[in-house]
């Protein structure tokens, strides 16, 4: 017995920002696409995130990628008919240290090397200019000064509905429990539904471990909670998102005053209960670092935490490509706390590759291959 | 990180008696409490009171003093002024003391965070000037404050009360305006009869109506269409009763409809609650000794479904005896005494549920009513998102930010699950509720930049 409830040219696990891009952009190439969700769309790391569309600062692997997304994202009001709140904002470094400056230099040059120019450096007085309310100590830093940030539901929903605007059907509650091949095709089995397909992709972030495992192909996916507080709203003095090059920091002042502030810290995650738990003590570096680089920050009280369940991987860069165990299955996953602003651009690429079979996108090192002698969790 | 095997969060009459006979039997117990002593809201100052307030605040306030002396007697260590403002799921409670926060682990905890009051928005409602009645008698019991020519208006036990309390300080409010409908007094004399099982209610209550008539304050009964007037303060309340339009000049007004649950605690660490429709208010899923449905967390007391003091401190000492029962050891034969005293004293309240039960008009405000007063969101704006097709209380906190501000959706967060409720045409229970995110109340950023405890892993 092997008639599916449901088939189509592609199935894609996961209704995050990176299921949800690759499904519009394989949409656009003229495939049929199921998208399944086993909670709701954007319910997990792509909804509740920081927002943050930033290029600055990212592994050398991920700066093509990132440059991609990047231009999808300038358009993205007219792409997907929403502006996902996407503004552009700089997004800046700062240096404590001038040994914290010089390492900037380098990276700098380093990328001027490779041909990319988006990252520049910023003397004492320039970094002023941007950050008016910045601590003395502060020498300089490194700018994306047309990165920006995003609303992460508003996105994610967009890029769902103009999904289906093109036919992809979403099967939301629905969490692919088996997967095997038969006859050829991929057998999805969802609760009590089964689907098919040709071709897959695992896009299932947190939790894309036990499908890869699953499919005799284990990657060591970690569940990760990145923890964010939220002040109470303080007088506009920030318009840039700002991190810092020595200790964890990311910092944004909200249009209506209320400072959101994160930075690497991690609470408790859970893959089987969807939990995501604050662990405080863990953030009062975040907290030094905040007041430290922006003093007004001292009279700052927190009102709001959050965090979300979000995939790692071991070396802090995604999986992203085909399978190297089986043909027509391909792997988008594990982005390691900075997917979002990757989405829009590796779902084109993923859309181009599963469509077509092949990319020019500098891949290689995504390969989920690099995990295949690596000791298993 | 210190660690303990009960501990008590509220020292209200339900804390105090949890924690007294929890210590009394052997459990290394600990009382946190953000106010600087013990009584909670109902017994606040009790031990700084001096005689003069004591006889205003009445002989129920006076045997709050019998509770807390026995407290101070019993091996519980007692944390004052300690503002507990997250609490993970394997029990590590972030309090703060003192200015600075610290950590405390309990194999067991005793909620008893009690009741606060229901929210009611009205026009005007959030207007310098506009109160609640339970912040008045605050205000009287800790500082002595007493607010001269006040309005109160509303419904509920402690309506009366704190106008009886204002008679006898000397400035007897200025009128009681009474939201209850009609219907409801026809309606709770059916429970009459049991009520009067109750020993001690109906008279009491009886007595504060008429010191508060006999002194001359205007009472407007059934009353509707409540505004409160005024351009930056109040300046006068406007309704309508028996027909005529009322207008009473005041720039003190003290709005009260009843209490419910503190659920901020018990939904924070993923308690079911449900919807009790009797309380018109959530309640956290508990057995009849306080058991909630998460492992080695209880609630005691208000926060467990209202019952008033008398109930609470019955409630308090049950939960410690049950505690004891589970781990074999305690007084059965005081536990089942215990549990049908405070059914005796539970025989009052389907009367005072039917009586006072909201007006319907309380929990429906109007469209441009606001009703998250911290970021301005207005009723019309609520079901509007509702026809927009957000499900429930998070995603209209996602879309509008209700609840997003300093108070957590404390005031707002029963109104917003009723609105939502009723343009989807389900129980409240249905909707849900808000998830709680810490910490309970703002804390400083400074306070959290020293926060470190001893074997905190430095990275990760
Ligand atoms: C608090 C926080 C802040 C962040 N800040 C930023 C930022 O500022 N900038 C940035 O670029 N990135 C940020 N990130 C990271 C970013 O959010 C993620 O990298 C990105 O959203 C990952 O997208 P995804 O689609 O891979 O995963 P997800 O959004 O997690 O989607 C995967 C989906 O797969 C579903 N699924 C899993 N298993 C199954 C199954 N068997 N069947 C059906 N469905 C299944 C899950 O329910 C889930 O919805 C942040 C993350 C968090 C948590």
């Amino acid at each position: 017995m092997s008639a599916a409830d449901h088939r189509a040219d592609l199935i894609v696990i996961g209704g995050g920002i990176h299921g949800c891009s690759a499904a519009l952009h394989a949409a656009l190439r003229g495939m049929s696409v199921i998208v399944l969700e086993k909670d709701t769309v954007g319910r997990h790391a792509s909804g509740v995130n920081a927002g943050g569309v930033r290029r600055l600062g990212r592994h050398y692997a991920e700066v093509p990628l990132s440059q991609r997304s990047m231009e999808i994202w300038y358009g993205i009001a007219d792409f997907l008919d929403d502006d996902c709140g996407f503004q552009v904002a700089p997004q800046i470094k700062v240096a404590e240290t001038e040994e914290e400056l010089a390492q900037l230099a380098a990276r700098r040059d380093e990328l001027n090397d490779m041909g990319f120019t988006h990252e520049v450096l910023l003397d004492r007085a320039e970094v002023r200019a941007h950050l008016p309310a910045v601590a003395d100590h502060v020498v300089g830093g490194l700018a994306c000064l047309d990165d920006g940030f995003a609303q992460p539901y508003q996105t994610t929903f967009a890029f769902q509905r103009k999904a289906e605007s093109l036919g992809v059907r979403f099967h939301e509650h629905t969490r692919a429990n088996a997967v095997r091949k038969e006859g050829g095709d991929w057998l999805v089995e969802a609760d009590a539904q089964r689907f098919s397909a040709p071709r897959l992709l695992n896009a299932a972030g947190a939790w894309a471990g036990d499908l890869a495992a699953a499919l005799n192909e284990p990657a060591p996916v970690e569940a990760i909670a990145p923890m964010m507080i939220v002040t109470s709203r303080l007088p506009h003095f920030c318009d840039a998102v700002v991190g810092a090059t020595g200790r964890p920091l990311s910092f944004k002042q909200m249009p209506n005053g209320t400072v959101v502030l994160g930075g690497g810290r991690r609470g408790r995650a859970d893959r089987a209960t969807n939990l995501s738990e604050m662990t405080f003590p863990e953030l009062m570096l975040t907290a030094q670092t905040a007041i430290d680089i922006f003093p007004a920050m001292r009279d700052a009280t927190i009102v709001r935490s959050w965090s979300g369940v979000e995939g790692r991987m071991p070396d802090d860069i995604p999986v992203i490509g085909p399978s190297a165990r089986h043909d027509n299955l391909y792997h988008a996953f594990g982005f390691s706390a900075h997917g979002f602003q990757l989405g829009p651009g590796v779902g084109e690429i993923m859309g181009n590759l599963i469509a077509t079979g092949a990319t020019n996108a500098p891949l290689q090192p995504f390969s989920i291959a690099r995990f295949s002698d690596a000791p298993q969790p | 990180m210190k660690s303990c095997d009960i501990a008590v969060i509220g020292a209200g009459p339900a804390g105090l008696a949890a924690a007294t006979r929890a210590a009394d039997l052997g459990y290394d117990t600990v009382l946190l409490d953000e106010q600087p002593s013990p009584g909670g809201q109902i017994y606040r100052a009790v031990e700084t009171a001096d005689h003069a307030r004591t006889e205003v605040m009445g002989a129920d306030y006076a045997r709050g003093r019998a509770i807390v002396d026995a407290f101070r007697a019993s091996g519980a260590a007692y944390m004052d002024g300690a503002l507990v403002w997250n609490i993970s799921t394997d029990r590590v409670i972030d309090f703060s003391r003192g200015g600075a926060s610290s950590q405390l682990s309990a194999k067991r905890i005793i909620v008893a965070t009690g009741a606060v009051e229901r929210p009611w928005p009205l026009p005007g409602w959030t207007l310098p000037g506009v109160t609640t009645a339970g912040a008045l008698q605050i205000l009287m019991k800790a500082s002595g404050i007493v607010q001269e020519d006040a309005v109160l208006a509303g419904s509920g036990p402690l309506l009366w009360l704190v106008a009886a309390q204002l008679v006898d300080a000397g400035a007897p409010p200025r009128a009681v305006v009474e939201t209850t409908p009609r219907a409801h007094y026809r309606a709770a004399l059916a429970q009459l009869p049991a009520a009067l099982r109750a020993p001690g209610y109906l008279a009491k209550g009886w007595r504060m109506m008429r010191k508060v008539k006999r002194a001359g304050v205007r009472h407007f009964a059934g009353a509707e269409n409540i505004a409160i007037e005024g351009a930056d303060a109040a300046s006068a309340i406007r309704f309508t009763a028996k027909g005529a339009s009322e207008r009473i000049e005041a720039s003190s007004i003290a709005l009260h409809q009843g209490v419910v649950p503190n659920q901020q605690i018990t939904r924070l660490l993923r308690c079911d609650h449900a919807w009790d429709a009797a309380q018109q208010c959530f309640r956290p899923v508990t057995d009849e000794d306080g058991q909630s449905s998460v492992q080695e967390v209880y609630v005691a007391g208000d926060g467990a479904g209202i019952g008033g003091a008398l109930s609470a401190a019955l409630h308090g000492e049950i939960t410690a005896l049950a505690i004891a029962a589970r781990d074999g050891r305690g007084d059965p034969a005081r536990l089942k005494s215990l549990r049908a005293e405070r059914a005796r004293d539970a025989a009052v309240r389907p009367f005072l549920e039917t009586l006072y039960a909201p007006a319907p008009h309380v929990t429906a405000p109007a469209d441009d009513t606001i009703v998250c007063r911290c970021e301005e969101v207005t009723a019309g704006a609520i079901r509007e998102a509702v026809n927009l097709g957000a499900p429930g209380p998070n995603q209209v906190k996602s879309f509008l930010r209700a609840g997003m501000g300093p108070c957590q959706g404390r005031v707002c967060g029963p109104v917003v699950s009723a609105i939502i409720a009723e343009r989807r045409g389900e129980t409240p229970g249905a909707t849900g509720y808000y998830r709680i995110r810490p910490p309970l109340k703002p804390i400083p950023l400074s306070e959290l930049a020293q926060f470190t405890i001893p074997d905190a892993p430095e990275d990760r």
